[in-house]
């Protein structure tokens, strides 16, 4: 049985003027790391708000750990931990107090799963008199996973946990999920970051309510369709424009210091691909040209997959 | 110049984008012009009067007829007997009372001099003291007549009690209303911003995705603050007795049983706000500025209610700080027990029960 | 005078006994696109509220578009445009409203605002939303139309205050473009990010750490000084022995 199943769920708002999710389906199973990946506004909130039974979907059924979470929802609330977007703990408690509050929330109490949360309350237990609104981002992330785990949750809802939160502890962060992973644990974090994506089993990548793919990171990027090239030279910008005039152009977009480059027509002849393009640059008076493929990203199909199976025309202009 | 215009430009943009911001510019205006026109007078008409005939002859039953015809008072009774009367006044019944002697006329004709009694009920100064000028001023009229025809002056000496608060301290009438307005802004913007605040923060979502009951959450706000309401009950109490003077002449238990009574309704009420706002500076608008204007009109305490045109009267018993103030007042002024406020004291628990009942009904247990 | 936008020297912001911003010193050339990053808490907004004449430095010198900090506070203002993920754009204020709105502001004539405002509205494609309430737009639509309006009377620097947080990959790539388009234009960009592989596409970044600046270089540069490969390596090596970390 699946840990988290959601068919054909369909939400609105305002009377239906705004989509949020639209004919939504994907499981999750036991003890998976499970991410749910997108952009501000795509519905992850949504989706997460369903599933812990916050939220009734217009149309469609989901269910966890078998409940359905329409008619279980006591059920569910009792057996799910939540930590909803933006951090949500008591500001003026203490670090401690907030534990102890959340422990008792669900009946339980701090010391009998303290095992589960150790790792990640050491870090911060220096600090248990402090008021959490007293606390950095990344301690405050910490703590509120401690909270969300305290009762020893069979699925773990994280919605955002590391959004606004510095490079180290997101790094941090995802280190103690994985260790997580171990006590067997259903994890559902939702992140906009795409390079996140790759530290979880499965992911599902979704763009304004939809659901563009769900599966694991590497064949997600092994479905990348066309072969990608990375293409530096000296003016990044004016190698941008260059090769967006570029005939055989089929996608252009930057990627830090390169460009990720597709052809419509690969390397048949010689007037196109990657040495087609070398000659057309070097004419351009472009110099220290590299190209050389380079295996897609998350990010890389993230975007193929919001142009849509387009082949014909290259979309890569600003609308 | 032209930069501040466009400022100006865009605040108009926003306030007719506002509903919220419309309703108080518009709305508030003419829903007090409206109510403080009607419900604003001073001027008494029918006030109940009991009169005393223990004389029964032609001036008291002139004298009587005069009353009759003035619109300001409305014979409630005419009683033969001194028994009844305080009764009258205890069940609030009768607002003053006029008592004749016996042998009022006689003492007129012979001695040219007679005697009246003259009660009003002080717990509301201003009225009792309005009362008794209009009855002096009846008196006076009648006496007038008479001397205008007389070869000796007639002479009718109106003497005066005023029950309950002989030495008309203001702060008698009004010091019960004040407590009713205060526990009732209080406790009701307390409530709704600290449930609403979890909504705003967040945390209400967690709270709900546990096995805790709503009910529970809902309880677990109200304990502190009614336990808090009544320290700050105690403390305004304290304050009356002591530096301004208010007696507490009846049972002390009774009152704060009443107290607690009326905090629980105001509680509930300040639930049933938090379910119609998910901003915290909304629910402390509707809960004090709100809840001010109604309470302060309807309570009575500063606008006598029986003057007031009958529609707002009615509107008035929906009110539970009308009922809490007329038990407060009877209680601590009049030392009347719970015999006399029963009725009241009815009325607020079936007020209370039904406002419990609906605003747990609402509490929403999912997010929208 | 005229090359430099901006020019710091030993900047600096105490609130009490906290320096928020100890001694920064850089310069910005005309025309550049530079990044400005640090961790949260590093002292990234402090420092920029200084340069925009939103605050007085408690030390230290700096001349944004050739004014003062101290005395020109209202001459910078003039001078500059401002764009912030947190806020951009009245949400019950339609997009022309608000196009009309900052535009007069700025102090653009009627004329110069009317065809501004119809190029702006075209370049973007809003046509056919162009009169409804801009909180009805989509994320990274009100994103492109902040920085847009942000720069509509042709300010000598943006300031740009993490303006792609949250923003989807393809709109974000838009956002650059307009971002270089600008810089084209002889607009100076000053920007902080989170995201490292857009610290790429600057000229020159510099990295607070707890109120200094602790690097400062092409990232082609920074890379080889840390033996990295990717900027966001760069970045741990340096937040990573951080003291500081506030919300």
């Amino acid at each position: 049985m699946p840990a988290v199943t959601l068919e054909h769920i369909t939400k609105t708002y305002d009377k239906g003027r705004i989509q949020a999710v639209t004919d939504l389906s994907f499981t999750v199973e036991k003890g998976e790391l499970f991410g749910l990946i997108g952009p501000d506004g795509a519905g992850k909130s949504t989706v997460f708000r369903i599933l812990t039974t916050l939220l009734l979907a217009d149309k469609g059924t989901a269910t966890v750990e078998g409940l359905d979470t329409v008619k279980d929802f006591k059920k569910i609330r009792g057996a799910v931990g939540y930590m909803p977007g933006k951090f949500s703990l008591y500001q003026d408690l203490t670090v401690e107090e907030n534990l102890h509050f959340f422990a008792a929330l669900f009946g339980t109490t701090v010391e009998k799963n303290y095992g589960l949360i150790k790792d990640i309350y050491e870090q911060i237990k220096p600090f248990s008199t402090r008021r959490a609104g007293k606390l950095s981002g990344g301690m405050k992330q910490k703590l509120a996973l401690c909270c969300a785990l305290i009762h020893k949750p069979v699925v773990l809802f994280l919605d955002e946990p590391t959004t606004g939160v510095d490079a180290v502890s997101r790094k941090e962060f995802w280190d103690m999920l994985k260790r997580l992973k171990a006590e067997g644990i259903t994890i559902l974090v939702s992140t906009p970051y795409m390079d996140e994506a790759d530290l979880c089993e499965r992911i599902a990548l979704i763009q304004e309510g939809k659901i563009l793919s769900i599966d694991t990171p590497a064949n997600i990027v092994k479905a990348y369709p066309e072969k990608l090239y990375a293409v530096r030279a000296d003016s990044i910008h004016k190698l941008l424009l260059d090769i967006r005039l570029y005939p055989d152009t089929l996608s252009c977009y930057s990627f830090g210091e390169h460009l990720h480059v597709s052809f419509r027509n690969g390397e048949k002849n010689d007037q196109n691909g990657p040495e087609g393009l070398r000659t057309y640059l070097e004419q351009k008076g472009h110099n220290r040209i590299e190209i050389k493929p380079t295996p897609a990203t998350i990010e890389d199909s993230f975007i193929r997959l919001m142009a849509g199976n387009d082949k014909g025309a290259s979309k890569n202009i600003p609308a | 110049m032209q930069q501040f215009l466009v400022f100006v430009r865009k605040e108009f943009y926003h306030v007719f984008r506002d509903k919220r911001t419309l309703l108080i510019l518009f709305g508030l205006p003419v829903m007090q012009i409206l109510l403080f026109g009607f419900a604003l007078t001073t001027e008494i008409k029918n006030a109940r009067i009991l009169i005393v005939d223990e004389a029964k002859d032609i001036a008291s039953q002139q004298i009587t007829n005069e009353i009759a015809a003035s619109s300001y008072f409305s014979i409630e009774k005419s009683v033969l007997s001194h028994k009844d009367l305080y009764t009258a006044f205890r069940e609030g019944k009768v607002k003053c009372a006029l008592v004749f002697p016996a042998h009022f006329n006689d003492d007129l004709v012979h001695s040219n001099k007679a005697q009246v009694q003259i009660i009003a009920d002080a717990s509301d100064p201003n009225s009792a003291k309005t009362l008794t000028n209009y009855l002096s001023a009846i008196i006076n009229d009648y006496q007038n007549r008479l001397n205008a025809t007389a070869v000796q002056p007639y002479r009718i000496q109106p003497e005066t009690l005023m029950l309950y608060n002989p030495e008309l301290n203001g702060s008698l009438n009004f010091i019960p209303g004040v407590i009713a307005l205060v526990l009732m802004i209080v406790c009701t913007t307390l409530t709704s911003v600290s449930i609403v605040r979890e909504k705003e923060m967040g945390t209400m979502e967690i709270l709900l995705v546990s096995p805790f009951k709503p009910l529970y959450v809902i309880l677990s706000k109200a304990v502190p603050y009614l336990a808090l309401s009544l320290l700050n009950f105690i403390l305004i109490l304290l304050l009356s007795i002591f530096l301004l003077h208010v007696p507490v002449r009846g049972n002390i238990f009774l009152l704060f049983g009443e107290s607690t009574l009326f905090i629980i309704s105001c509680l509930s009420l300040g639930l049933l706000i938090s379910g119609v706002t998910n901003s915290q500076q909304t629910a402390m608008m509707i809960s004090m500025m709100g809840m001010m204007l109604p309470t302060i009109l309807f309570t009575g305490f500063l606008f006598p209610l029986e003057n007031m045109p009958v529609p707002l009267q009615v509107i008035s018993n929906f009110i539970p700080s009308r009922w809490y103030y007329t038990i407060v007042k009877t209680i601590m002024l009049k030392g009347l027990g719970f015999s006399t406020i029963w009725k009241e004291t009815l009325i607020l628990i079936g007020m209370t029960v039904l406002l419990l009942f609906i605003s747990l009904k609402r509490f929403k247990i999912r997010l929208a | 005078m005229s090359e430099k936008a901006i020019v710091c020297k030993d900047l600096t912001k105490e609130f009490g006994d906290f320096t928020a911003v100890n001694k920064i010193s850089f310069e910005v050339n005309t025309g550049e696109i530079y990044g400005f990053l640090g961790a949260n808490g590093a002292g990234k907004t402090t420092a920029m509220r200084m340069l925009c004449g939103l605050s007085y430095p408690t030390s230290g010198e700096a001349m944004v578009a050739g004014f003062n900090v101290y005395k020109q506070q209202e001459s910078i203002k003039k001078n500059i445009g401002y764009m912030s993920q947190k806020f951009s754009l009245y949400e019950n204020l339609t997009i022309r409203e608000n196009i009309e709105f900052y535009g007069g502001i700025y102090g653009l004539s009627d004329q110069q605002l009317k065809s501004k405002e119809d190029e702006l509205i075209t370049t973007l494609g809003l046509e056919k939303e162009a009169k409804k309430l801009v909180g009805g737009l989509p994320l990274g639509w009100k994103q492109k139309l902040a920085f847009s309006v942000a720069i509509i009377h042709q300010p000598k620097i943006v300031f740009l205050d993490e303006p792609t947080g949250g923003v989807d990959p393809v709109t974000r790539r838009q956002f650059w473009d307009l971002i270089y388009e600008a810089s084209a234009k002889g607009i100076t960009i000053f920007v902080t990010t989170h995201y490292m592989d857009e610290a790429e596409y600057c000229g020159r970044i510099s990295i607070m750490v707890d109120g200094r600046i602790d690097a400062l270089d092409t990232p082609a540069n920074l890379k080889q000084q840390f033996s990295a490969t990717t900027m966001d390596e760069v970045f741990y090596a340096l937040a990573r022995g951080a003291k500081r970390s506030a919300d």
